[in-house]
């Protein structure tokens, strides 16, 4: 009884705070469902990377001997071709595992044509206010108040299908997110005094925008960026899947669906291997950024 | 209540105009010539080539044709499709119910999954039930719907042969268009059979649709309902005595409810990206396959007005939700 009453204090005696960082990974650690969305993300990227070395066959070679052959525990199925073969005989898991690279390069070449452009943007509208504020913010509220697919499929339209365009076209449409959260956290930051203290140090107004103010919006930018991820893999492969993303023999997934679709009667593995790489990719970044906010926000730290 | 409502009217007139110029310049960054995108692959002579220039007004400069945009909009005249000739607003108006009654359906879909999913989530945090609503919800959200409509047709339609396929009635009904929404229509002329045909054209692409919303409305559900919960009227509601049901039905989900509607009434633009993909998949006939079709055979005033169009409505649905959530919310009516 007595030995008990002593060891209570000196467990929960209070040490040094922290450092911010261990404080976050700690945060970040004890959420289950960001750390797994973390190591799928780790997974895809390493397969991404040494997609030469890990895929057993070329991407885009056909093999006219192996047209729809069934994965490996199928009847009819050879663990030569694990996950089975196309229509025109090309290996599905070499093609998933090309499009691993393709569709993580959408993402992060998207978002960061995105968030560059949007906090550039933001900042501007944030610190010069007045007219330019207004064209700014309005062109935001234009493009917020399209469905995005819509706009985006307009956009394709006029640069034409493709992948690059494509890829233009989501960032476009991603871009109000940024320019929104950039612009707010502008206005939040101004007033507070290391701003005024940079001013009247002399700082300029380029130094105040990029070196004083950006670096305290970071948290809500990487949290929204890595969302941004998810949704920017989600509509690209969407556009593939209409005809105007990338176009084959490109390995991305959505295309892949949309090859695939007529032959949905007779090879389930075709059209059900693709979506459920969108599925867990667009879900890994969607428990990672939601990971993120928890472990970055202190307003919602219990 | 009128200043609220004028204030957010002249919000949204220079967001219109801004969307008109946008599609305008948008659809003249096109490359190639109009009259030859039109003419198409036939090509024309050089006569009527001129006589069109005039026709369409692409003679005169660049700002009075923006004008002539403007005055033919507000006219309603949102040009004829390339392909069949038709006014662009006539085939919009003949499709769009078919889109107004899958997209109803699918909010009313997840309406009624996501409620009380998100309601049970809240009242038993951290339980199995929470975390599984959780999981799914996060999943459901990160679905590509075009590959889940497939999904769904290769089980109940190819494998258990419950569902049609595509389309949005059988091809041996016929029922005379009311109302343009045909489970309506099909009950209006008492056609039972029709009724059941149409619905079971209905369940899938219902079900494609309703997957995002029912994700965002059982997470909103969940988080708005928890917040109230932690209010002291619960607690006095409870102190007082009161049913556990009758506290959480009544009392909680009153005010629960308030971002929950806001948040439905948000995904209009949400609701109808899905639409152009889930209808395409379901070659179900409204104005997503239809814009869609219409990218496909270069028709561009159908891209344009129906892009026009479509912001138009998606405008107005968010000025009534910002308006009756005025009238429901007075603090919102003085903060803004």
């Amino acid at each position: 009884m007595s030995a008990e009453v002593l060891k209570t204090p000196i467990v929960s005696q209070p040490g040094a705070p922290p450092h911010p960082l261990s404080q976050f990974w700690s945060d970040f650690k004890a959420n289950f469902g960001a750390v797994a969305g973390l190591v799928v993300i780790v997974v895809l990227i390493l397969l991404a990377l040494f997609a030469d070395v890990v895929a057993p066959h070329s991407p885009i070679v056909t093999n006219n001997a192996v047209f729809l052959k069934p994965p490996f525990w199928q009847q009819g199925g050879s663990t030569a071709y694990p996950l089975g073969t196309d229509a025109i005989g090309r290996d599905i898991l070499s093609r998933l595992i090309y499009g691993a690279r393709l569709s993580l390069l959408i993402g992060i070449a998207v978002v960061t044509l995105s968030v560059v452009t949007g906090t550039v943007l933001g900042l501007i509208a944030g610190f010069f206010r007045g007219v330019i504020e207004i064209v700014i913010m309005r062109l935001m509220d234009i493009t917020l108040t399209l469905p995005s697919l819509l706009l985006a499929i307009v956009i394709v339209a006029i640069l034409g299908p493709g992948l690059m365009n494509a890829m233009l076209a989501v960032a476009i449409v991603l871009l109000p997110h940024y320019v929104r959260i950039a612009r707010a956290a502008v206005i939040s930051e101004v007033s507070k005094d290391y701003v005024v203290a940079a001013k009247v140090a002399g700082a300029g107004r380029l130094r105040l925008m990029f070196k004083e103010v950006l670096p305290n919006c970071t948290a809500p930018l990487i949290v929204q960026a890595t969302l941004g991820i998810s949704t920017a893999i989600l509509d690209a492969a969407a556009l593939g899947f209409l005809g105007l993303g990338a176009q084959p023999p490109l390995p991305e997934w959505g295309t892949m669906l949309a090859d695939a679709r007529e032959f949905v009667l007779r090879a389930w593995w075709v059209v059900t291997l693709p979506g459920l790489a969108i599925l867990v990719t667009v879900l890994a970044f969607n428990l990672l950024g939601d990971g993120l906010r928890d472990a970055l926000d202190p307003k919602l730290k219990r | 209540m009128l200043r609220f409502i004028f204030t957010r009217l002249s919000l949204v007139v220079p967001t219109f105009i801004g969307i008109t110029l946008l599609v305008f310049v948008l659809i003249r960054l096109i490359p190639g010539d109009p009259i030859e995108t039109m003419a198409g692959e036939r090509g024309i002579d050089a006569l009527r080539h001129e006589q069109l220039r005039k026709e369409y007004g692409f003679d005169q400069p660049v700002l009075v044709q923006y004008g002539l945009y403007l005055s033919r909009l507000v006219h309603g005249d949102f040009g004829r499709s390339i392909v069949t000739h038709e006014p662009v607003i006539s085939e919009f108006g003949t499709l769009f119910p078919a889109t107004i009654e899958l997209s109803v359906c699918a909010i009313l879909f997840a309406l009624c999954l996501g409620l009380p999913a998100g309601i049970i989530a809240a009242v038993r945090r951290n339980s199995i039930f929470d975390h599984g609503v959780m999981g799914v919800s996060l999943t459901g959200y990160s679905m590509p719907i075009f590959w889940w409509g497939l999904l769904l047709i290769l089980l109940f339609s190819v494998q258990l042969g419950w569902t049609p396929v595509s389309g949005r009635i059988a091809v041996q009904y016929f029922i005379e268009p009311v109302t343009g929404f045909l489970l309506i229509d099909a009950l209006l002329a008492g056609d039972f059979g029709a009724f059941r045909s149409a619905l079971s054209h209905l369940v899938l692409p219902m079900i494609v649709l309703g997957t995002v919303p029912l994700a965002v409305i059982a997470r909103m559900t969940r988080s708005a309902m928890l917040e109230v919960l932690g209010e002291d009227y619960i607690r006095t509601a409870r102190a007082k005595g009161l049913p556990y049901f009758r506290v959480i039905a009544i009392h909680a989900l009153r005010n629960a409810l308030i971002p929950v509607v806001t948040v439905i009434g948000l995904q209009v633009g949400v609701l109808f990206t899905g639409a152009i993909l889930t209808e395409t998949i379901f070659s179900w006939p409204g104005v997503g396959k239809w814009l869609i079709e219409g990218i496909n055979r270069r028709d561009y005033p159908v891209l344009q007005g129906g892009t026009l169009l479509i912001g138009a409505i998606i405008m107005i649905v968010n000025l009534l939700v910002d308006v009756a959530y005025g009238l429901i919310n007075p603090r919102i009516r003085y903060t803004r």
